[in-house]
């Protein structure tokens, strides 16, 4: 018995020894804030995604590799509103971390930051897994990003004063570029304006409102449940007798449904990135929205 | 900048022209002036297209602020909560849990061979359609230091239990978190989970023999998480031992102590596992379970003395590229190994049969499982478990001295129980699951017993999050 306890010992020494690097480390729980704290922050910080756009963000398993990086972040940016309500509170609770609880700045919730869509009127969990503060999907507005962009300029800078002046002159440079990128977007974008769209899940919103494109119907029969064959028959019947423009899923979606019903009903079926990483033009946020309208144009055509 | 530039060239014109006067002609002058009309015009047609051009901007730009504003108004209008004392409400959430059993075997003889009745709720259930325990959880932060979480057991039969009730503290800092009151123990992997988030309707056999089911005791847990990149957690606990295999005392000081190291990372973008290995000790006093002697006499049996449990599990989870929605696959297994050492007082309550007498007792028992489930499609899961238990070696000091002969002891007859377990649930939503479960349970020597389990599992309110 002593031996073990000693040898736990010496173990837990042996990792406090691996050296620490002094960069501010950032929790990114999805990739989308992970690229843009590095496009704020440079070499200034480490940052660690904790997700990949090939997976759903609601279905993370709270694993012990993420316990690990939580008890060491100095920030943690998650999207919020509920999107992580199965992990990140596990993961904020088992980290023993007092820097990153929630209130603390080294918590950050995006959607918090921006005017949310989609707010239910009535919670039931029979209309399938609502989020009471509103649809969280928020990164596909860049307008959105850019509000983030602000605020998280600014929280590095809080975090880390040495290197304040550098995060407030990347972040005034990001918005510069980003703002002129926003314009180039929407004026390459005016032929998307009235689309009408069948989405996988009501990930769309943001997108949507931002381009004057309209879901008219989704492959998953309420939020969250995946798609059933009755569902997906009754939606062919739909389009069958007014067609949407376009079926639209998002890289971490299974494309099978959306193949269903772009087979039987004509109508064309993009797959797009749903965050960095999703796509190989997808490189950064950029990337993203570049790489998301060429594919929305190029399918709309 | 143009309306500068516009005053800047009046200017000049205004200067130049009766300058330029007296040195020219006439017609010098009539050219000079039809040219600053010129330039006059020009720009009122430019200031009015610009003037134009701004007033636009500006309409258009209000009309962004009133819709911006009208969606922030809706925005705060529906996330207003009435400024009452019930705004500060725990989550709430409940489980209702309900079973069909179909069981070949009696359940009220069931027994695990070869290891003594632990007196917690292990036996195979109730034949037909019975109710399962109903769990009511309410859990919200106390202050910025603690957070509360009370999960009540409604039975069946109408009783209620406290299946854990904790406080812990949010933010001890340096990788720290301290639990007290009543919580599961830290022992090996699945005790810590519960039981609606089982992936089989019941516990795996050595879960039974070794921790009365689950184990919950009232004490302290400190927890100390590595600054490390790779997880790494130390624990300790203190508590009661208040169940089994410990057992109430009347007694100042702890009656159990665990110990637990775990570890875990990634393998890839897909898989992720954890390791866990602890050490209970728990102090007995008068733990008592009845037995048949060999004479068919009901005998009161009870332990006094040490023991310590060493339990290693294990799990394993894959989703393709992570992503679990489609396909995923779960690998899950534990091993207990027991030693007891103390008195065993055997006792017939009448002295024609062989009276109350006293002997030493000295065991090492062990035991495991292993499961796995995969979800081959949206929604549904099949999974299989193995489990095998070894009456290993149990000395008794009764026996060795002739006092008594080994079939007085039936429990502690040496068997090696073994259960096959096949299992498949859809879940129509993340809230709600149903199973059909088959078993093949040789938990007690000369009996097979068929089980079947149709059983629904359903989630409510506050949404969970599970652990690893």
């Amino acid at each position: 018995m002593k031996k073990i306890i000693v040898s736990l010992m010496a173990g837990a020494c042996w990792l406090l020894a691996q050296p620490a690097s002094a960069a501010l480390k950032v929790f990114a729980c999805e990739p989308e804030w992970g690229a843009l704290t590095q496009e704020l922050a440079g070499d200034k910080v480490s940052v660690f995604n904790a997700t990949t756009a090939a997976q759903d963000a609601h279905h993370i398993q709270a694993r012990p590799s993420l316990i690990a990086r939580v008890r060491n972040a100095d920030l943690v940016v998650c999207t919020g509103s509920e999107l992580e309500i199965g992990w990140l509170p596990l993961l904020v609770r088992q980290s023993g971390n007092e820097r990153i609880q929630p209130g603390a700045p080294g918590y950050l919730e995006a959607s918090q930051l921006v005017t949310r869509l989609e707010i239910p009127k009535v919670l039931d969990r029979s209309l399938g897994d609502v989020h009471p503060e509103g649809n969280p999907h928020i990164q596909l507005d860049p307008r959105n990003i850019a509000k983030v962009a602000q605020v998280l300029g600014e929280r590095l800078a809080q975090l880390d004063p040495v290197n304040a002046a550098a995060y407030r002159a990347r972040t005034a440079d990001f918005l510069v570029r980003w703002n002129a990128a926003i314009r180039r977007w929407e004026a390459a974008a005016a032929p998307l304006k009235g689309l009408t769209l069948v989405v996988y899940h009501k990930d769309m919103a943001y997108l949507n409102a931002w381009l004057g494109m309209r879901d008219v119907g989704s492959l998953e029969p309420k939020p969250g449940v995946p798609p059933t064959t009755a569902h997906l028959a009754d939606l062919v019947a739909r389009m069958q007798a007014a067609p949407a423009r376009l079926i639209v899923y998002m890289s971490y979606n299974s494309p099978q449904a959306a193949e269903f019903l772009s087979e039987r009903t004509k109508i064309p079926a993009v797959v797009l990135p749903f965050t960095v990483g999703g796509s190989d033009k997808a490189k950064d946020l950029f990337g993203l929205f570049d790489d998301i309208l060429a594919r929305l144009l190029s399918a709309a055509k | 900048m143009i309306k500068q530039a516009l005053i800047a060239a009046a200017v000049a014109a205004a200067v130049a022209s009766p300058g330029a006067a007296s040195a020219t002609t006439d017609s010098d002058i009539k050219e000079l002036r039809e040219q600053v009309q010129q330039l006059k015009q020009e720009y009122e047609r430019r200031i009015e297209a610009l003037e134009q051009r701004l007033q636009q901007a500006e309409g258009v730009a209000a009309k962004a602020e009133a819709r911006s504003t009208s969606a922030e108004t809706a925005a705060i209008q529906a996330g207003t909560r009435p400024a009452a004392e019930s705004a500060f409400n725990p989550a709430v959430s409940f489980i209702l849990n309900g079973a069909y059993s179909n069981l070949s075997q009696d359940p009220a003889r069931f027994r695990i061979t070869g290891f003594a009745p632990t007196g917690g709720d292990v036996t195979s259930g109730k034949r037909g359609f019975n109710l399962g325990e109903s769990e009511l959880a309410l859990a919200a932060n106390v202050d910025h230091y603690f957070r509360g979480t009370l999960i009540a057991s409604l039975q069946p039969d109408d009783s209620i239990g406290v299946e854990e009730g904790y406080l812990q503290t949010l933010a001890l800092s340096h990788g720290l978190t301290l639990k007290a009151g009543r919580f599961f123990s830290s022992v090996g992997y699945q005790n810590e989970i519960h039981a609606h988030a089982w992936d089989f309707t019941d516990a795996p056999l050595a879960n039974k023999v070794f921790l009365g089911g689950q184990l919950a005791d009232d004490g302290l847990q400190l927890r100390w998480l590595a600054p490390s990149d790779t997880y790494f957690e130390l624990g300790a606990e203190l508590g009661r031992g208040r169940s089994f295999p410990g057992s109430n005392r009347d007694k100042n000081g702890a009656g159990a102590s665990n110990l637990f190291a775990r570890t875990g990372g990634d393998i890839g973008a897909g898989a992720s596992w954890l390791l866990s290995l602890s050490n209970l000790r728990t102090t007995a006093q008068d733990r008592a379970y009845s037995d048949l002697n060999s004479l068919g006499t009901q005998v009161d049996n009870s332990f006094s003395g040490a023991s310590r449990l060493w339990a290693l599990g294990g799990v394993l989870k894959w989703a393709p590229m992570g992503n679990e929605t489609n396909t995923n696959f779960k690998l899950q297994g534990e091993y207990f190994r027991r030693n007891e050492d103390g008195n065993l007082s055997y006792d017939t309550a009448s002295a024609t049969a062989g009276g109350t007498q006293t002997g030493t007792l000295r065991s090492a028992q062990s035991g495991w499982y292993a499961q796995s489930v995969y979800q081959f499609m949206p929604l549904w899961r099949l999974g299989y478990r193995y489990d095998r238990l070894s009456s290993g070696s149990v000395n008794l000091g009764l026996v060795d001295s002739g006092a008594l002969s080994a079939a007085d002891f039936p429990i502690y007859s040496r068997y090696k129980p073994t259960r096959d377990t096949l299992m498949l649930d859809f879940s129509p939503s993340e809230f709600s699951r149903l199973r059909l479960q088959v078993a093949d349970d040789k938990s007690r020597l000369g009996a097979s017993d068929k089980q079947v389990f149709l059983q629904y599992i359903m989630s409510l309110g506050a949404h969970g999050a599970h652990n690893f």
